[in-house]
């Protein structure tokens, strides 16, 4: 029972493979008006006719190796990228991911309409068996088209991760030899390793010899956070620069004075302004050749 | 220990500015080559009375904890030798090696480049004389 009813499901995608094969330019030609292809190609309506072959192509591939259910079905590869590529511009023109499947599911009624019209009988039982394996076809094609989708959102998710990781933390040149990092929002391990990384290479490259760590904008500080900016501090004093930290909450001096971390090797200011006047006075000192040892 | 060799021949040359010397390290540090160079800085400092050394590894890709260890017995032993040492132009990378190893060195004057350890040596030098010359 079941297998006949695979068998049959598979015979009438054969045949409806045919059919797509046979029908490619009508379907085409209605489908380069759906909203899906007319919002995605809007230069030339024959670009969008050809995108649409090229899916009915696939589509009709799919349909004759009588696997309308197969999402990994090898038809589908050749037009992955390019349904990768619409949908990525659908989303970009602000579509949102149920948009996107309704716009998919849209383009099934051209098509049994085509197949309706073709069948001398349309309530025949071969035409429902065809129109069943469309059916199971659109289906499929919308889960590939989501599939792209969610693929290429995760991508731009991820680049904006790292985006914003570089973008988060600058590193400031104030005056000759001293740079300032603000730091804004929440540190985590890999941004605070990023933090590190950055100033250092800052204070190789321009021969900084103060950097100020401003942790004003940074609403909790975690044991973790805080040896990293320990590590930062070491680091820098290997390099010959002096770390200021300054902008320290009252709620994380709290937090860091709980959690039993030592501080005391680091120099800190209440704020920026003082963090800047602490190092111009060095600075000043080191101008100054007959002044007493730093 | 064939490959103990070629280290062997190899000294680090230790060039003599005024009173200070200054010690250029490049690239790959044998174990052997910095046990020589802490004898031979010792020695020069005896020798010619140097106040000041500047130890520039801005050629060193890699410090591990035993050429950290000898930077800090270089520095202590020519504080003993009433000489400064100041190590100059750590790269960023070696830095966050060292700060993640826990090897934060902290006897030992660090400084950008040679010019600014030779400005701090030259704050420090006029009391270092002084007391050269009380002794």
């Amino acid at each position: 029972m079941k297998v006949s009813e695979q068998e049959a499901v598979a015979s009438a995608a054969r045949e409806l493979g045919v059919f797509l094969e046979r029908r490619k330019e009508q379907i085409a030609r209605r489908w380069a008006d759906a909203p899906l292809f007319r919002a995605v190609f809007t230069d030339s309506r024959d670009e969008a006719v050809e995108a649409c072959k090229a899916v009915v192509d696939a589509l009709s591939e799919v349909a004759s190796a009588g696997s309308p259910e197969d999402i990994a079905a090898p038809g589908f590869d050749q037009v992955r990228e390019q349904l990768g590529r619409m949908s990525g511009s659908r989303t970009r023109t602000g579509a949102g991911p149920a948009q996107i499947a309704d716009e998919v599911a849209a383009l099934r009624a051209p098509v049994v309409e085509l197949l309706r019209a073709e069948a001398t009988d349309a309530s025949a039982p071969e035409v429902a068996e065809r129109v069943l394996a469309l059916t199971l076809l659109m289906g499929t094609l919308r889960l590939v088209v989501m599939r792209t989708a969610l693929g290429s959102g995760q991508e731009l998710i991820a680049r904006q991760r790292e985006e914003l990781l570089e973008v988060a933390t600058p590193v400031i040149s104030l005056r000759e030899g001293v740079v300032v990092v603000p730091l804004i929002g929440t540190l985590d391990s890999a941004r605070s390793q990023v933090v590190m990384e950055s100033l250092l290479e800052s204070i190789a490259d321009r021969g900084a010899r103060y950097a100020v760590l401003d942790i004003t904008g940074v609403s909790t500080v975690d044991s973790l956070v805080a040896q990293h900016l320990m590590k930062t501090v070491d680091a820098a004093r290997l390099m010959g620069a002096e770390c200021v930290v300054s902008g320290i909450r009252p709620a994380i001096a709290q937090t860091i004075v709980h959690l039993g971390i030592d501080l005391g090797s680091v120099v800190t200011r209440a704020t920026l302004a003082d963090a800047l006047a602490y190092a111009l006075a060095r600075q000043g000192v080191d101008a100054a050749p007959d002044a007493g040892a730093p | 220990m064939t490959s103990a060799h070629p280290g062997d021949g190899l000294t680090v040359p230790v060039l003599a500015l005024g009173r200070t010397l200054l010690v250029t390290l490049q690239g790959e540090l044998h174990d052997r080559t910095a046990e020589r160079l802490r004898q031979d800085v010792s020695h020069r400092i005896a020798r010619s009375g140097a106040l000041g050394v500047i130890i520039d590894i801005s050629g060193v890709d890699i410090v591990d904890s035993y050429l950290g260890r000898v930077l800090a017995e270089i520095a202590a032993n020519a504080r003993l030798l009433a000489a400064h040492t100041v190590v100059v132009g750590m790269r960023p990378a070696v830095a966050v090696t060292l700060a993640e190893l826990g090897l934060t060195l902290p006897g030992l004057t660090t400084a950008r480049d040679v010019e600014q350890g030779m400005e701090w040596l030259a704050r420090r030098l006029p009391a270092a004389d002084g007391r050269g010359r009380g002794m």
